[in-house]
């Protein structure tokens, strides 16, 4: 083990490493905790100054009740999960079907398209911009979620495959092969014998799709317009617009915006790193 | 019992046509949903956007025909100018992330009580939205209210406006963009410690490797996937950078702190009026930044695969 193992050091550097570390995580985390702070606060102290002594008095409730009572934060929330959910579901189904194709079969092209995902994953967003918002209203789709779901799920299929094909490789070939020799048909060796496989793929895939579209805000800005289909990346914009200089809200608002991913990752934390590590080690 | 032998002999046999080419079939209709959305909203797009390039249009009347004039503008537009200019302090500074995250990743990577807990509070602010690292940030750097001057001002300095100054701005911008990017390069630096081969590092200390020494010649080769990994996501986060600027400076003070992709986005779909085909240009022209980089990767990833089938 590298570096090594504080328990094998002197017992001076092992309270020093003891010490050390909440210390460096408080210095780590400061701009989160002032956000913290600012958000239990009353609008008094900052009238008064109050910004970085003890609050006069604790407004958890008052606080964040009004970003849910008084803002439109809840309908944003609302349109973030019905936006998120349904993508990371098409997308994470796309991806399994594709990730098979190219991961289990050899034929002229297989490269070339599993190329063109991973190529396609890297592109600038600015350069799908405008052909993307045009199509998107063509279909009659501006400013409704459908609209913005059909984009995330066709755009994070690339990244989904690349993840997906590179799982599908890494398993057992001799499995489907066997079931072949049986005769199994193909889409029952997906069905039934790659896809009970795939399963912590698939809630890698599911955790990392979830954060990366909730947190989503060029193409929610590009693509909706009010708080009818505006996901919370977006709304918070207009939230803060109407809770100007208001500190102790507009923090309240952010984290409330920023609750759902953190959880999820917390919650889900080893399919989280499973995921966004994959490839870190061969 | 007969007609179950029967069933599998049918099955075995390939009678059908489609039996006979399923190897073919299968992976066709397994791709075909996903490669046709993709195709749709990423790879034609890529095209049209080319084509978008080369006319005068406002996105709703008649577009016109005008060739490279939107090309021959850019090399004349001192925002333009700006814009790339900045793009480069992007790319250069946040590639700090890679060694920052190494750095962390040798401070946490003991084994002492809770140290999962600190791993994962240490990781946490890539989970935050962009949009709420930008906000947060701000706030962070507020002249009067914000707890960076207060720390400033406390030690007897002149307060800062770090947003508000054309200088600092960008500076400022990409110091909050440091902060879940490090965390990235952080996680992917700790999987990696994770799997270095305790045999080599017990035969370089036997050596007399050790610290540096031993960092560098033993602990970085076996590093490799995940450093490159962490270049990788570090450069395209770089050139990608949008939510930050749009939250905390929109652009300014003085348009001083766009680059390419919120300049591209401004000119395109903002109240400077919607010249689609100009912004267009500038994303063609970011697009060709960021293939050189798609290249190298993809060619990278090529041969690797053929490493794997020797």
């Amino acid at each position: 083990m590298f570096p090594t193992p504080i328990e094998k050091r002197t017992r001076a550097a092992q309270i020093t490493y003891q010490s050390l570390l909440p210390l460096a995580l408080i210095m780590w985390l400061l701009p989160l905790i002032a956000v913290l702070v600012f958000s239990v606060r009353p609008s008094a102290d900052f009238t008064n100054g109050n910004y970085w002594g003890v609050p006069s008095s604790f407004e958890l409730f008052n606080n964040y009740g009004r970003v849910f009572l008084e803002s439109d934060m809840p309908r944003y929330l609302l349109n973030s999960i019905l936006i998120t959910v349904p993508t990371v579901v098409g997308a994470v189904a796309l991806s399994c079907m594709t990730g098979f194709a190219l991961g289990v079969y050899r034929f002229r092209g297989n490269l070339l398209i599993f190329f063109m995902f991973i190529a396609g994953n890297f592109v600038p967003f600015q350069i799908l911009m405008v052909p993307v918002r045009d199509l998107t209203v063509n279909l009659g789709l501006y400013d409704t979620k459908a609209g913005l779901i059909l984009f995330h799920i066709a755009f994070q299929t690339g990244f989904c495959t690349l993840f997906m094909r590179n799982f599908i490789r890494a398993l057992p070939y001799e499995l489907i092969e066997a079931a072949r020799v049986e005769g199994v048909a193909e889409w029952r060796i997906f069905w039934f014998v790659v896809l009970p496989l795939m399963r912590p793929a698939i809630a890698a895939l599911g955790v990392l799709i979830f954060t990366f579209i909730w947190n989503d805000y060029f193409w929610a800005i590009v693509l909706t317009q009010g708080p009818d289909a505006q996901p919370v990346t977006a709304g918070i914009t207009s939230f803060n617009s109407q809770f100007v200089a208001q500190y102790h809200l507009m923090s309240a608002g952010s984290i409330v915006a920023a609750i759902p991913p953190v959880a999820i990752f917390f919650l889900m934390q080893r399919h989280f790193i499973a995921g966004l590590t994959l490839g870190a080690v061969k | 019992m007969r007609t179950a032998i029967a069933e599998t002999d049918k099955r075995r046999g390939g009678h059908t046509w489609m039996q006979h080419n399923r190897m073919i079939i299968t992976p066709i209709l397994f791709l075909l949903p996903g490669v046709l959305f993709f195709a749709v909203y990423v790879v034609i797009p890529i095209f049209q956007s080319f084509h978008i390039s080369l006319y005068r249009w406002d996105g709703l009347g008649e577009a016109a025909w005008i060739g490279l004039a939107n090309y021959e503008e850019l090399l004349t537009d001192r925002n333009f100018d700006i814009a790339l200019w900045n793009n480069a302090k992007w790319l250069v500074l946040y590639l700090l992330a890679v060694p920052a995250g190494l750095f962390i990743a040798l401070f946490l990577n003991q084994t002492v009580v809770g140290i999962r807990l600190y791993k994962s509070l240490f990781f946490f602010p890539f989970v935050l939205s962009q949009v709420v690292v930008g906000l947060v940030f701000s706030w962070f750097y507020l002249p009067r209210e914000g707890l960076l001057n207060t720390i400033i001002t406390s030690l007897g300095l002149e307060s800062i406006n770090i947003l508000g100054d054309p200088v600092l701005a960008t500076y400022g911008i990409i110091a909050a963009g440091l902060w879940p990017q490090t965390a990235y390069c952080m996680i992917l630096y700790l999987t990696g410690l994770n799997a270095v081969d305790p045999e080599q590092v017990e035969a370089g200390r036997l050596d007399g490797a050790k610290g540096w020494r031993m960092l560098w010649y033993v602990i970085l080769p076996q590093l490799k996937p995940a450093t490159f990994i962490a270049f990788v996501v570090t450069i395209i986060g770089a050139l990608r950078s949008f939510d930050l600027i749009s939250v905390m400076t929109n652009g300014g003070p003085f348009g001083s702190t766009r680059v390419l992709s919120f300049y591209m986005f401004e000119r395109a779909l903002s109240e400077f009026g919607f010249r689609m085909g100009y912004g267009s240009a500038i994303a063609v022209v970011l697009f060709f930044i960021m293939l050189a980089f798609i290249a190298y990767v993809l060619y990278a990833m090529w041969r690797d695969d053929h490493e794997a089938r020797r």
